[in-house]
């Protein structure tokens, strides 16, 4: 290693990336094989992702030996604050993405469908789609997927975002204990948050379970399907990965590895917790509610 | 090893000068800005000529009407590829990699904010276009319905679909990261003092590229994310029966293409607001409302998105909308142009090989601009659109725009990367070559597209076979010149009039304080830099 004199952290000969970049040719090569049926494809998908496991573990260990050996000084810490920001701000642009679609179908493809608007909508409908009237939540003019009830907001939904708005809490007073220095109250805490975490996508689970067996509600129940699932299923996704970032930042803690001054590992994952918690409010009112 | 290792520092102080590791794992394992720029650069220059392989291939079928080549699958398959080579494989890339080199340097930094991550962000790209060009040789063919991917024609692909979408999700990885890095690197490793006002246009125009690219790239992911799952998962976000829409994909496609097109672009004025002024022995002329300009336009840049679907019966509101907005960015576009002329103005100007490319950049890519307003007036591009006319406005932008703004980069910072002075008499004949064929190639595209002929196909009506056979001429004579500009690389990579570290007569900023070839490291130690220090 080296740094310049000013005393910022260059590393030298980074060994991961590359093997990274394997991990994620072989991961995209055999996910792609195996979505059009060959039979290697999904070995070689899973060998992909072990080797990606294999890669932030090293990745991330590399990275730590060096934060705890004094080696990043303030500048450094910013470059990853300014990062790990700009980060979450590329995920909002990709909910925004699914987001978009949900809004557009609604207010705009959809009423259209049904003969609203002007420019010919209303000879559309009485050509292609007749006797079409557009509510939603709508499977299309087509009824595609053969009808569905769609997911109510109360019950399990609610549930779940009491269970993530209390894990915002609880990860906000892990964060004033590790600022006062307690680390053994900041990984109670966080372990409270992890577990809320997990109970989450396990009632996610359940939904999912409850759509399919008893409302008929699948992936391919028209454009409610697929906002639905498409939302929540990445939604769930982030849920993981940032429970896994905490669970991690729980392990260190219990290590010993963070002080009320250096703990930006937990910030960064609790930024992201946070996030994840905001994309939830926003399933919650425009896909559940109303 | 990126491991601490404590006892190695207590050996050298605190700091070493690690020069880079032996044979190809430098390449693999380097952290150096300039390495990775270096590969960065060469990786683009590669697919420089399988991209324009590609363009050759499309030409050579449409020097005469009729079916004589290739067949009308592959000719798809190759207009297709052609521009994911070109905007992903080719200027994209190169734009990183110019950042890479120039960016540290130009700021007074000892390297990128995360060194490691940009490692990854270039060593993803060989893997993602092997995933890419791999397509090409499934049965299937590769992708045939337009780098845009409009469905439901996209969905009608063989099983190279997959490995599209997940060759863009994947050099969507890099890109985003390349510009996370960028973006730190701009905001947190600026020499003491140097002020945001202070930046060189360089890196004030990628500042602001990367923000385009992070808000942009992984709407562009979202988008082919709902392709993959209608095609697989049986969802229906672009099927009307299912209650989605074909159209809606455009609208989020776009919302990521139109900003896309500035990505491809902005970087080139940066590199244009460096060149003017320094072989015009001129410091820019209002370097503000530059600053401001680029901003105007990034900001416009995600309000114009629909200019290009006016034919797919928007509402007349939005088409108003979109039409007056599109115009709105010639504003701040012309203050640009405007700016570069104002600053050769009285100036002691000469004209070495990287101004003629900067001023050849001026000349045509407003006359792509101009075509671009042509095409932003809605009723008069329900003609124009998806003609020829079309191919001609964006190759002008793009081919004497982005890559003409590349080639005026290599030119000018050759000396500084390494040490030698290129050959000056190759480099100008390049250029004028280079500025003939090019006009042979794409001005009578304007022609036969006002007369309607249609883009993507490979045969066509009798009337458009002279122009067509025009162009043909002059993609063969471009395509064919570019082998100059390697062949001047490598001649001045082997020797050469050794060069100055200040290079130019008249260069300003930082990187042209350091010795040329620039040392594997600088500015370990920052500069001071006052209100009065030359940074720009």
């Amino acid at each position: 290693m080296s740094t310049a004199t000013d005393g910022y952290y260059i590393p030298h000969e980074a060994k991961w990336p590359i093997v990274g970049s394997i991990g994620l040719f072989v991961t995209f090569m055999g996910l792609g094989s195996w979505l059009n049926g060959s039979g290697v494809g999904e070995i070689t998908f899973y060998a992909g992702l072990a080797i990606m496991v294999f890669m932030l573990f090293g990745w991330f260990a590399t990275v730590i030996k060096e934060s705890q050996s004094g080696a990043y000084n303030g500048q450094v810490d910013t470059s990853f604050r300014m990062c790990m920001s700009w980060f979450i701000f590329s995920e909002v642009m990709f909910f925004g993405a699914f987001f978009g679609a949900l809004f557009y179908a609604r207010q705009f493809s959809g009423p259209w469908l049904g003969g609203e608007g002007a420019g010919g909508a209303d000879v559309t409908n009485a050509v292609l789609w007749s006797g079409y009237n557009y509510v939603w939540p709508t499977d299309g003019p087509a009824n595609v997927g053969g009808g569905f009830q769609p997911m109510g907001w109360f019950g399990l939904p609610l549930i779940n975002t009491l269970l993530l708005l209390t894990s915002g809490f609880t990860c906000t007073v892990a964060h004033h204990a590790i600022k006062d220095g307690d680390q053994k109250k900041m990984v109670r805490w966080l372990g409270a948050t992890v577990a809320l975490g997990f109970i989450f996508v396990a009632c996610q689970a359940f939904e999912y379970y409850e759509a399919y067996a008893h409302l008929g509600l699948k992936m391919s129940s028209g454009i409610y399907g697929s906002t639905f699932f498409m939302l929540t299923g990445f939604h769930g996704f982030h849920v993981c990965m940032g429970a896994v970032m905490l669970f991690v930042v729980m392990l260190r803690g219990m290590k010993g590895h963070f002080t009320a001054e250096n703990h930006f590992a937990f910030e960064a994952a609790a930024w992201y917790w946070h996030f994840v918690d905001v994309v939830w409010l926003g399933l919650f009112v425009f896909v559940y509610l109303f | 090893m990126s491991q601490v290792d404590t006892s190695h520092d207590a050996h050298h102080g605190d700091h070493d000068h690690h020069g880079p590791a032996p044979g190809l794992m430098r390449w693999i394992t380097t952290t150096n800005h300039k390495d990775i720029g270096t590969l960065y650069l060469w990786f683009s220059l590669i697919m420089f000529f399988i991209g324009g392989g590609m363009a050759l291939i499309i030409r050579a079928e449409l020097w005469a009407p009729g079916i004589q080549i290739v067949d009308p699958m592959f000719f798809n398959s190759m207009t297709t590829m052609h521009a994911l080579v070109m905007i992903f494989g080719v200027v994209m890339p190169a734009f990183v990699g110019l950042a890479n080199w120039m960016i540290p340097m130009m700021l007074g930094a000892p390297d990128m904010a995360l060194p490691r991550l940009n490692n990854w962000s270039f060593w993803i790209m060989p893997f993602a276009f092997t995933i890419l060009l791999s397509t090409l040789f499934m049965d299937s063919g590769g992708p045939a319905g337009g780098w845009t991917m409009y469905p439901p024609l996209v969905l009608q692909m063989g099983d190279s679909f997959a490995f599209v979408v997940f060759a863009i999700h994947f050099m969507g990885i890099s890109s985003v990261m390349g510009s996370i890095n960028i973006v730190a690197t701009i905001f947190n490793m600026r020499a003491p003092g140097m002020t945001l006002m202070q930046m060189p246009m360089f890196v004030w125009t990628w500042l602001i590229t990367a923000f385009l690219l992070i808000a942009t790239i992984p709407v562009f992911a979202g988008a082919v994310t709902m392709l993959l799952t209608d095609r697989f998962f049986e969802t229906s976000f672009f099927s009307a029966a299912g209650g989605g829409d074909p159209v809606m994909y455009q609208h989020i496609f776009w919302f990521f293409g139109h900003p896309e097109v500035y990505i491809l672009i902005l970087p080139a004025f940066g590199i244009i607001s460096h060149i003017i002024p320094t072989f015009s022995r001129k410091p820019l002329f209002g370097y503000d409302s530059m600053v401001y300009a680029t901003a105007s336009i990034a900001f416009l840049s995600f309000i114009v998105w629909a200019h290009h679907m006016f034919t797919t019966g928007m509402p007349l509101a939005a088409e108003l909308f979109f039409m007056f907005s599109t115009m709105m960015i010639s504003v701040p576009t012309g203050v640009k142009v405007f700016n570069w002329v104002s600053t050769m103005w009285r100036g002691s100007m000469t004209f070495e090989t990287p101004m003629l490319f900067a001023i050849g950049f001026v000349v045509m890519f407003t006359i792509g601009g101009l075509s671009g307003l042509m095409l932003a007036i809605t009723p008069a591009d329900i003609q124009y659109h998806d003609t020829y006319f079309v191919v001609a406005h964006f190759h002008y932008v793009l081919v004497p725009g982005a890559i003409y703004s590349l080639m005026a980069a290599c030119y000018f910072w050759i000396p500084k990367w390494t040490g030698n002075m290129y050959d000056e008499k190759l480099g100008k004949m390049h250029f004028w070559i280079s500025t003939i064929f090019v006009n042979v190639l794409f001005f009578p595209m304007h022609f036969v597209g006002l007369a309607g002929m249609p883009r993507r196909i490979p045969d066509y009506s009798l009337q458009f076979a002279d122009w067509n056979m025009i162009a043909t001429i002059g993609a063969f004579g471009f395509g064919f010149s570019q082998l100059m500009f390697v062949y001047i690389i490598f001649k001045c990579i082997k020797g050469g009039e050794k060069a100055t570290g200040e290079v130019w007569e008249g260069a300003r900023g930082l990187e042209w304080t350091v010795a040329s070839p620039a040392p594997y490291h600088t500015f370990e130690e920052s500069p001071t830099i006052t209100p009065n220090t030359v940074t720009r």
